[in-house]
């Protein structure tokens, strides 16, 4: 499983991604998670409000900060 | 295991909709709504009994004057800014950005414009987000001008702004804050739209047109969740912004209890013409809140500022900032950028004008 955290390297963003990291090792998944800090590939996933989260190149969060649970909901 | 991210997470707020049957939540909602009103209604003598009952200050003086007028502005806007940013924040789950891309993308200029100004007083914005905002409105064909009329109106016109206007000077002022508002982004960026700037992005922006768009999977709330996003909204926004209403009922307070009636009339007053266009100048690099800035109009105001005067400086510092041009020079060319803050601000300087006229 591929997960993408999307954000020019705001303080959400961080967030974000320390909250899907906690939700991976929570659920034991066998994933790799990348930032996408580059403004154009943001973009072209088709996301105008950060920070996002992508789970196989498929953009499931935008615009908020989702916690641990809402993330482990979407992975499982 | 450790999990040493999970301690900086805040926790999940418990969800009070969620477990509640829909009468409960009604009378909950009833029950709450009756207890802010009775404390909001006793504001006024709260405060007056506070300065001149409890700490014995003499009447008439600068420090009591100054004094009740910060302890009573101070509770009523932040409390009718828990309200309004809860209501906002629910009508905001209707209105995500794609949403308002995906309405605006069919749409012609003029048409456009009157939607999209209308469509950023309700869809989320932050400054922060206006870049990535832009490239998306791009690249699925929004027409320019009709994606400056949304940038214009949005961070112009917001809930913020509109309590803070609504609870300083009243209904009509922010009635009219409204519709020039509104007025500036529609004919700003329809004027923007006519000049035919698209030469004036960025190479890489201008590829980005018309190369589709992804669309995210709508996930359908339901009302326990949009509670649960005013909630949010409120814990964010009033969390950030309190400090700043803080600070400018202080500086406006000063201002009441200290200026002398009539002092700005000579410096802001309708007589001197060439006040609307220097509050304009001073007012486009300055970078404020609606939260910080409106209380030290409002006070200006009494102190003899004249109203066009007042609304133009407040627009020019709540709607166009030198961060935010910074922000968008990643994406637009020096000359496009002039023509915004040119078009924007002459814009501003009209409604100055127009105000001083009729008022």
């Amino acid at each position: 499983m591929d997960i993408q955290i999307l954000g020019t390297g705001c303080a959400k963003c961080k967030t974000l991604y320390a909250n899907a990291e906690a939700a991976v090792k929570e659920l034991g998944l066998d994933a790799t998670l990348t930032k996408v800090e580059d403004l154009r590939e943001i973009i072209k996933l088709g996301v105008m409000t950060t920070p996002a989260l992508a789970v196989d190149g498929k953009v499931k969060v935008a615009g908020k900060v989702a916690t641990v649970a809402d993330i482990k909901k979407l992975l499982a | 295991m450790s999990v040493p991210d999970e301690v900086a997470v805040p926790a999940p707020e418990c969800s009070p909709a969620s477990g509640l049957r829909l009468w409960q939540a009604a009378v909950l909602a009833l029950l709450a709504g009756v207890a802010w009103w009775a404390v909001y209604a006793n504001l006024a003598p709260a405060a007056r009994w506070l300065t001149y009952g409890a700490l014995h200050l003499p009447k008439g003086a600068h420090l009591s004057s100054a004094l009740e007028f910060f302890l009573f502005e101070v509770p009523k806007v932040l409390m009718l800014l828990v309200v309004v940013v809860f209501g906002v924040g629910i009508v905001r789950t209707f209105f995500t950005p794609e949403r308002t891309r995906a309405i605006l993308a069919g749409k012609r200029e003029s048409v456009g414009n009157v939607l999209a100004a209308m469509l950023g007083i309700v869809t989320p914005f932050c400054s922060c987000s206006a870049v990535p905002l832009f490239l998306g409105f791009v690249q699925s064909g929004v027409p320019l001008g009709v994606t400056f009329s949304f940038l214009i109106a949005a961070p112009m016109i917001n809930e913020i702004a509109l309590v803070l206007l609504f609870g300083l000077f009243g209904l009509k002022v922010a009635a009219i804050y409204v519709v020039t508002g509104l007025s500036v982004a529609i004919l700003a960026g329809w004027t923007i739209g006519r000049l035919r700037m698209e030469q004036h992005l960025e190479p890489w922006v201008l590829e980005l047109r018309g190369s589709g768009e992804a669309t995210l999977d709508e996930d359908r709330l339901d009302w326990g969740a949009r509670v649960q996003a005013g909630l949010t909204a409120v814990r964010e926004i009033v969390g950030k912004v309190w400090i700043y209403v803080v600070l400018g009922i202080a500086v406006g307070a000063g201002i009441h209890g200290y200026v002398p009636t009539n002092a700005l009339a000579g410096l802001m007053g309708k007589q001197a013409w060439w006040s609307v266009p220097l509050a304009v100048v001073l007012g486009v690099p300055m970078y404020s809140n609606a939260a910080g800035i409106v209380p030290v109009v409002q006070a200006l105001l009494g102190k003899g500022a004249a109203l066009g005067t007042s609304l133009a400086f407040m627009m020019a510092v709540i709607g166009l900032s030198l961060p935010e041009t910074i922000i968008l020079r990643k994406v637009l060319r020096p000359r496009l950028i002039a023509v915004f803050v040119g078009v924007v601000a002459t814009g501003i300087t009209m409604v100055g004008y127009l105000f001083n006229a009729l008022f």
